[in-house]
């Protein structure tokens, strides 16, 4: 089927399908989180609407998680730049 | 057999579409099995030989819960990573 496009719309699909790949990845991330901040945060039995509590915990849930990663990143780079004497 | 630029164009059309199409409904698919995990976990705790009354009212809040859930997460991930790429990282 590829070789019934030019190569211009070949382009374009190429394109388009790198940023549909990567919205699945961020999608992927989103229900991961989903999942690992729900355990962390909703631990009674679920009612007609979130507490207070609940909603700002998913929030700081996924803000923290965040901050983690970043964290964790930093830290393997100096100990790298230690490493290598710098 | 000559492909006119009008078909081309309307092929290019059809094959972004169906990604579009597949990969949403990849993300609900992944809702249904992620909500129902969770949702059986915290509304069956001793599984008899139907739902319960108590049981369904607890299974209908937890679904609407946790699709709640996930547009909370998915809001704040959003944000969060665009105040990022703002910040140069």
């Amino acid at each position: 089927m590829a070789d019934k496009f030019d190569e211009a719309t070949q382009k374009e699909l190429a394109t388009f399908m790198e940023q549909e790949q990567a919205q699945a990845r961020l999608h992927s991330s989103i229900h991961t989180l989903t999942s690992t901040c729900w355990d962390k945060c909703i631990t009674g039995t679920p009612s007609s609407s979130f507490s207070r509590y609940e909603q700002g915990c998913l929030a700081n849930c996924v803000e923290r998680f965040l901050d983690t990663s970043l964290f964790l990143v930093k830290r393997i780079e100096e100990q790298r730049q230690q490493a290598l004497g710098h | 057999m000559l492909t006119t630029t009008l078909d081309m164009a309307a092929r290019k059309e059809a094959v972004m579409n169906s990604v579009k199409t597949e990969i949403a409904l990849l993300n609900a698919q992944e809702l249904m099995n992620k909500s129902s995990e969770k949702c059986f976990l915290k509304c069956i705790t001793k599984p008899s030989t139907s739902l319960s009354s108590s049981e369904q009212t607890c299974l209908a809040n937890c679904q609407e819960r946790y699709m709640e859930a996930f547009n909370i997460v998915s809001r704040t991930y959003i944000s969060r990573i665009s105040k990022e790429r703002q910040a140069g990282l």
